[in-house]
């Protein structure tokens, strides 16, 4: 395939080794925010052909795995409505809630369908119009646009049965409160390249400049991971502290101004609460009040239980990069992604579920 | 969940086109992408092309990554 293959040579990622391999005086932590980068690494098998010297750390960018156990139970209690029909990305539904997951109120004969994309959430919507779907908008940068893009087509159509549960998520305020804690330290990020192309490079200005961290935006094919490293490993010697873009094929410094409109026209910033990395200011996209007719929170208000994680599921702490899923006391033993505990194992491009299945 | 796929345009009518996928036919929303045409190359997120992929850029990053310093 295209812009795949030749993104693969094993030869090149062996040079690209080479060059990483002549910085052996620095001892790096690196932190892959994106989780389809975590994927990459481990599937391609490349953190075992890097030196020792060079540690990369799994970041927050997973979006099934962030959001906060009190949304999975609201989207869990939205789910036990008769009346309404769940649309949701895939991942979401092994999550495991306090008491019940989405799979297992599926099991007790809620409705709840997996999609691919919004528009089939919207199909389901003009088919079955006596009843009420709502859609579990989960993602990143990269996907906001897509559910804006969506509620404008549901809003000009006169659908009036589709609602967002919009638990959206921003990728550089959540980089920014991980620097803060200063739990870890992280001496470059690998962008996420898609999440990027949305943004652009000019999102991350502030964290080169004002916490003299390196950023480099990769693509997703194994030599582009390679190559980000190596451009991080290079800045760190020079001692530049830059935002550079690996992945410039798709990447722009203004990223894509038609979709940061469509983001702008229906949703507005708000505070959030992130698993691992409790309630980040700014870190949120909710409906703007306008669009507030489309917003299920508003329209199905869910009973307030108490939310609780299991505390023994160490999720948090894997997405803050403090922990490796092998430091977990469920690991392997109990969580599995047959039987998860937490969404680390859940979703595929969970950092417990990549150890889990290449690690 | 961020995954986007490369695919080539194959017919465009309004806001949506055809794209092959891996060799899959498939349709696309792009609305998000101005001045894309038939041959061209977009990149898919859940339906829809987020961005056009630059075949110069990608050439350029390729001969980057076969340099040997």
């Amino acid at each position: 395939m295209k812009f795949v293959d030749e993104f693969r040579d094993r030869a090149i990622a062996e040079r690209i080794v080479k060059k990483i391999k002549r910085f052996d005086s620095l001892k790096v932590n690196l932190m892959e925010v994106c989780g389809t980068h975590t994927m990459v690494i481990f599937k391609q098998g490349l953190k075992g052909m890097l030196p020792k010297n060079v540690n990369l750390l799994s970041g927050p960018g997973c979006p099934v795995c962030v959001t906060s156990q009190e949304d999975i139970d609201k989207t869990i209690e939205l789910a036990k409505d008769e009346n309404v029909i769940i649309a949701t990305f895939g991942d979401m539904v092994r999550v495991p809630g306090t008491n019940s997951s989405l799979e297992k109120e599926r099991g007790n004969g809620a409705d709840v369908r997996i999609i691919y994309s919004p528009s089939e959430a919207l199909r389901i919507a003009r088919e079955n119009p006596a009843r009420r779907v709502v859609f579990l908008a989960i993602g990143f940068e990269t996907t906001s646009p897509l559910i804006a893009a969506s509620l404008l087509d549901v809003q000009k159509e006169k659908i009036d049965n589709f609602y967002i549960f919009s638990s959206h998520k921003l990728i550089p305020p959540a980089m920014e409160a991980l620097l803060e804690s200063k739990e870890v330290r992280i001496d470059g990020f690998i962008c996420p390249g898609h999440v990027s192309v949305t943004i652009g490079s000019n999102a991350y200005k502030f964290i080169a400049q004002k916490y003299n961290v390196p950023c480099v935006i990769g693509g997703f094919e194994p030599l582009d991971v390679l190559q980000s490293i190596y451009m991080l490993l290079k800045q760190i010697k020079e001692k530049r502290t830059e935002v550079e873009i690996e992945y410039f094929r798709a990447v722009h410094p203004q990223g894509n101004r038609i979709a940061q409109e469509l983001i702008d026209e229906v949703f507005e910033v708000s505070d959030v609460m992130w698993r691992g990395l409790g309630t980040i200011p700014k870190s949120g996209l909710r409906l703007k009040r306008k669009f507030s007719d489309f917003d299920a929170e508003k329209e199905f208000p869910t009973k307030t239980r108490k939310s609780k994680e299991n505390p023994d599921c160490a999720c948090g702490e894997v997405l803050r990069g403090v922990k490796k899923p092998t430091q977990c006391k469920l690991y392997r033993k109990i969580c599995t992604p047959e039987e998860p505990y937490g969404p680390c194992m859940v979703s595929s491009e969970g950092t417990c579920a990549a150890y889990y299945k290449y690690g | 969940m961020c995954l986007a796929i490369p695919a080539k345009i194959l017919k465009i009518e309004d806001n949506l086109a055809q794209v092959d996928m891996a060799g899959v036919k498939r349709q696309a929303d792009i609305r998000m992408v101005s001045n894309v045409r038939v041959g061209e190359y977009i990149l898919i997120h859940a339906g829809f092309a987020i961005e056009k992929i630059g075949e110069k850029d990608a050439e350029e990053t390729l001969q980057l990554l076969r340099e040997i310093i």
